[in-house]
C-alpha cells in the first residue's frame, strides 16, 4: 500500500471523526462557554452515557451492524426504576432493584429481538428500529392501561389521577444520582462520579475479555461470514441471539445508570432517543457497522457531547435563535449516522468490486460463485 | 381447505386480523351510537387525504429500491411548494396547482441527489434512507427558521421573522379538491368526489406508467438487476427514475393532504408521516420487493379505516384513549411483519 493510499484510507475511516472535532472546535468560543465548564459536563455525559453505548458492541462483533434494538433494554430498565419508586426503595438498593426487576425482562426482550433479527438477516438495522417501535407500543399499554389497574400499585402519587396508569413524568428523586454519589471526588473544582466511572471500567474489562473466550472468538467468527461459521460447526443463530441478549441486558443496566443521573424519568419517551444518541456516539467515535472497539465509545462520547453542549450557545449568539443550534445539533446527529452508514455501504461496495475484478483477472473463470 | 390455507399464508394472517378487526368496528359502532355514515364519509376523506403518500412507495419498492423511508424528502419539497404558494397569495385552484408546480423543481431536484446516494449503497437503501430523510428535515427545520419569507400569515408575529409550526391555508386552497363535485347525502354524508377523482388520477397514471416500456424495465431492475443489465437496461437510471417519482408523489401527496387538513405543518412534523405510509401500502399487501395499484388502496382504506375506527369505538366501549398505542402496534407490527417475512422468489 502506497504512503497515499494509506493516508487516503485513514482519512475515509475516520473523516467522521475529523468533521466532528473541526466543528465543535470552531463552536467553542462563539458558544461563550468556559473550558473547564464544558469539561465538567463532558465527564457528567461520560459517566451518564457511556454504559449505554458499550451496549452496541457484541452486535457489532457478531455482525449484526448496530443495535437499534437496544431500546427494548433501556425500556425493560425503566419499567425496574418504577417499580424501584412504587415499593420505595431508595439509594442504590433501589438501582439493584431496578437492575433485577429489569434483567428478566431485558433477557426476554433480547431474545425475541434476537429471534426477530435472525429472520430479517441482512437488514438486521432496520428491523431493530422498527422493532423498538413496535415494543414501544407494548410498553406505552403496559404503562399506561395495565400498571395500576391489572397490576396494582402502590405508591399512588406516581400514578395518574383517574386511578391508572403512570403519569407522564416520574421523580426519581429517591434514586437520584444514587450511583453518582457514593463516591463522588472533588478535585480542582471538578465533581468525579468514581463509582460510575468503576462500573463502566469494569464492562468495558468484561467485553474485553469476553471477545476472547470461546463465545467471543464465535461471535467474530459469526461475523465475519456466516457461511464459513456455520461450516465450522458454531450455531449461528444462538451466538447472534446470544449477542443481542447481551446488549439488551447491557441496555437496561445503562439506562438506569442514565436516568439515576437525570435524577427524573420522562414514562413514556425517555427511551425515544436512547438508540439514536448511543448509536450517533459510536459513529463519531470512529466505529463503523462492522468495527468497533471501546476506545470508539469514549472518543464518541466526549465529541459528541461536546458538540451537544456548546452548539445551542454558539446557535443563540451566531444566528440568535436557540432553535437553530438545537436543529443543528440534531441535523449533525442524524448526519453523522447517515454519513457513516454511507461510507460502510460504499466500502463494502467497493471491497467487492475489487473482489471481483481480481477473479476476473485470475486464468480460469470462476464467475458462478460471483452471482 | 390446502386452498384456503394456501390464501391465507398468500394474504398474510397479519392482513386478515386487520380486516376482522376493521369489520368488527363497523359491525360495534352502532351499538356505541358511532354514526356509520359519518365514520364512513371520515374514512372516505383520510384515504383521499393520504393515499397519494401511500402512492409514492410504489415506484421504489418496484425498482428494488425497498420501502422510502426516506419519503420525507418528497414531503418536504411539498412544503417548499406550499409555503411558496401562499407566499406569492396564490389563491384557490391557482393556489392548489401552483403549490405543486413550484414543488416540482424540489422534488426533482432532492429525488435526484437522494437517487445518486442510494445508488451507491445498494442493499443498504433502507436504513440510510430513514436517517437521510431525518438529517433533511432537520436542516429544513433550521431553513424554516432563516429563510425571507415575508407573508404575515406564516411568519412569527412578535419576531418578525420564521416560519409559524403550522400554517393555516384557509383563506388560500382549503379543501379545494374536498370540495370540488362534493355530494352531500344527509346530514353526516360527504363523498370528496374532487379528491377521490385526483387521487385516482394519479392511480390511473401511475398503473399506466408501470405497464409502459419504461415501467417494465423499472420492475425488472427490481426483480432481478443482473438479469435487467444483461438484457440492456440501465439499472442505475431506472432507480434514478423512480427515487425522483416517489420524492415527487410525496410532495404531491402532502399538498393534497394539507388542503384537506387546512394546515401546512412544518418543522419537525414530516418525520412521522413517512412510517404510516409505508405500514399502510404492507397492510395492503405489497412486499419489500412487490407492490400494486391495489396493495395502495386496499392498504390506505384499512389502515386509516383503522385510524378513524378506533378512537370512536374502542374509546366508547372502553372509555379511555387507547387509539394511539393501536396505532403505535399496528403499523410498526406491520413493517415488521413485512421485513421478517421470507422474500419470495417473484412469479
Amino acid at each position: 500500500m502506497s504512503v497515499q493510499k494509506k493516508f487516503s484510507t485513514l482519512v475515509s475511516r475516520y473523516a467522521v471523526v475529523f468533521i466532528f472535532l473541526i466543528i465543535t472546535v470552531a463552536a467553542i468560543p462563539p458558544s461563550g462557554l468556559s473550558i473547564k465548564y464544558i469539561l465538567q459536563e463532558i465527564i457528567t455525559r461520560l459517566g451518564r452515557n457511556s454504559f449505554l453505548v458499550i451496549a452496541l458492541l457484541l452486535p457489532i462483533y457478531a455482525g449484526m451492524g448496530l443495535n437499534f434494538g437496544m431500546t427494548l433494554g433501556a425500556m425493560a430498565g425503566q419499567i425496574g426504576l418504577i417499580f424501584a419508586v412504587n415499593y420505595g426503595i431508595a439509594g442504590w438498593q433501589g438501582l439493584v432493584f431496578a437492575l433485577l426487576f429489569g434483567l428478566p425482562i431485558s433477557v426476554f426482550l433480547g431474545w425475541i429481538c434476537g429471534l426477530v433479527m435472525n429472520k430479517a438477516k441482512g437488514r438486521e438495522m432496520v428491523t431493530g428500529y422498527i422493532l423498538a417501535f413496535f415494543i414501544n407500543g407494548i410498553y406505552q399499554f403496559f404503562v399506561m392501561y395495565m400498571l395500576g389497574s391489572v397490576i396494582p400499585m402502590g405508591n399512588k402519587s406516581i400514578v395518574l389521577s383517574r386511578g391508572y396508569g403512570i403519569r407522564n413524568t416520574l421523580n426519581l428523586d429517591s434514586v437520584r444520582q444514587a450511583l453518582d454519589t457514593i463516591f463522588m471526588l472533588r478535585v480542582a473544582g471538578f465533581s468525579i462520579p468514581v463509582i460510575t466511572f468503576l462500573v463502566i471500567a469494569a464492562l468495558s474489562i468484561f467485553v474485553l475479555w469476553f471477545k476472547k473466550t470461546k463465545l467471543g472468538q464465535d461471535m467474530r467468527a459469526v461475523g465475519q461470514d456466516r457461511a464459513v461459521a456455520e461450516a465450522a460447526g458454531i450455531p449461528v443463530e444462538r451466538t447472534r441471539i446470544v449477542a443481542i441478549i447481551i446488549s439488551t441486558v447491557m441496555a437496561c443496566a445503562g439506562q438506569i445508570i442514565f436516568l439515576q443521573n437525570m435524577g427524573n424519568l420522562a414514562t413514556y419517551n425517555a427511551h425515544d432517543q436512547t438508540g439514536f444518541f448511543a448509536v450517533a456516539a459510536i459513529l463519531v467515535g470512529g466505529a463503523s457497522v462492522t468495527h468497533a472497539n471501546i476506545a470508539n465509545v469514549f472518543i464518541g462520547v466526549t465529541l459528541l457531547h461536546a458538540m451537544f453542549i456548546v452548539s445551542p450557545l454558539a446557535g443563540q449568539n451566531l444566528f440568535g435563535s436557540a432553535m437553530i443550534g438545537e436543529y443543528f445539533r440534531q441535523f449533525i446527529g442524524y448526519g453523522v449516522i447517515a454519513i457513516s452508514l454511507v461510507l460502510y455501504a460504499w466500502r463494502t461496495r467497493k471491497a467487492a468490486a475489487e473482489a471481483r475484478m481480481s477473479l476476473e483477472q485470475a486464468p480460469q473463470s470462476v464467475e458462478e460463485g460471483q452471482a | 381447505m390446502d386452498r384456503l390455507k394456501t390464501f391465507i399464508e398468500d394474504f398474510g394472517w397479519p392482513r386478515i386480523i386487520i380486516f376482522l378487526f376493521l369489520v368488527s368496528l363497523f359491525i360495534m359502532a352502532p351499538f356505541v351510537r358511532v354514526r356509520i355514515d359519518a365514520s364512513i364519509s371520515d374514512v372516505l376523506n383520510r384515504f383521499g387525504q393520504n393515499a397519494i403518500m401511500v402512492l409514492a412507495m410504489v415506484p421504489m419498492i418496484q425498482s428494488g429500491c425497498g420501502l422510502n423511508f426516506g419519503l420525507a424528502l418528497g414531503l418536504v419539497s411539498g412544503l417548499l411548494g406550499a409555503t411558496l404558494s401562499l407566499q406569492f397569495e396564490l389563491i384557490g385552484l391557482a393556489g392548489f396547482l401552483g403549490a405543486i408546480a413550484l414543488a416540482t423543481p424540489f422534488s426533482i431536484l432532492f429525488g435526484w441527489f437522494y437517487a445518486k446516494l442510494l445508488n451507491k449503497v445498494k442493499g443498504e437503501e433502507m436504513t440510510i434512507a430513514m436517517y437521510v430523510g431525518f438529517s433533511f428535515i432537520m436542516f429544513m427545520c433550521i431553513l424554516w427558521l432563516i429563510l425571507p419569507y415575508s407573508n404575515p400569515t406564516m411568519i412569527w408575529g412578535y419576531a418578525g421573522k420564521g416560519l409559524r409550526t403550522t400554517i393555516s391555508v384557509e383563506n388560500y386552497w382549503l379543501r379545494i379538491l374536498n370540495n370540488f363535485l362534493a355530494i352531500r347525502i344527509g346530514e353526516f354524508f360527504i363523498f370528496p368526489t374532487g379528491l377521490l377523482l385526483f387521487v385516482g388520477l394519479f392511480a390511473a397514471c401511475m398503473g399506466i406508467f408501470l405497464r409502459s416500456k419504461t415501467g417494465t424495465a423499472m420492475t425488472a431492475v427490481g426483480s432481478n438487476p443482473q438479469f435487467a443489465r444483461a438484457s440492456g437496461v440501465d439499472v442505475d437510471k431506472m432507480r434514478t427514475i423512480s427515487v425522483i417519482i416517489s420524492t415527487f408523489l410525496g410532495a404531491v401527496g402532502i399538498i393534497v393532504y394539507q388542503q384537506s387538513f387546512g394546515f401546512i405543518q412544518l418543522y419537525t412534523a414530516p418525520s412521522p408521516m413517512v412510517f404510516p405510509s409505508v405500514a399502510a401500502i404492507l397492510i395492503g399487501g405489497a412486499t419489500i420487493n412487490k407492490a400494486s395499484m391495489t396493495n395502495v388502496m386496499v392498504g390506505t382504506i384499512l389502515f386509516q379505516g383503522l385510524l378513524t375506527m378506533t378512537p370512536s369505538v374502542i374509546n366508547s366501549i372502553l372509555q379511555t384513549d387507547m387509539s394511539e398505542v393501536i396505532r403505535i402496534i399496528v403499523s410498526n407490527g406491520m413493517i415488521l411483519y413485512a421485513l421478517t417475512r421470507k422474500v419470495k422468489v417473484s412469479k
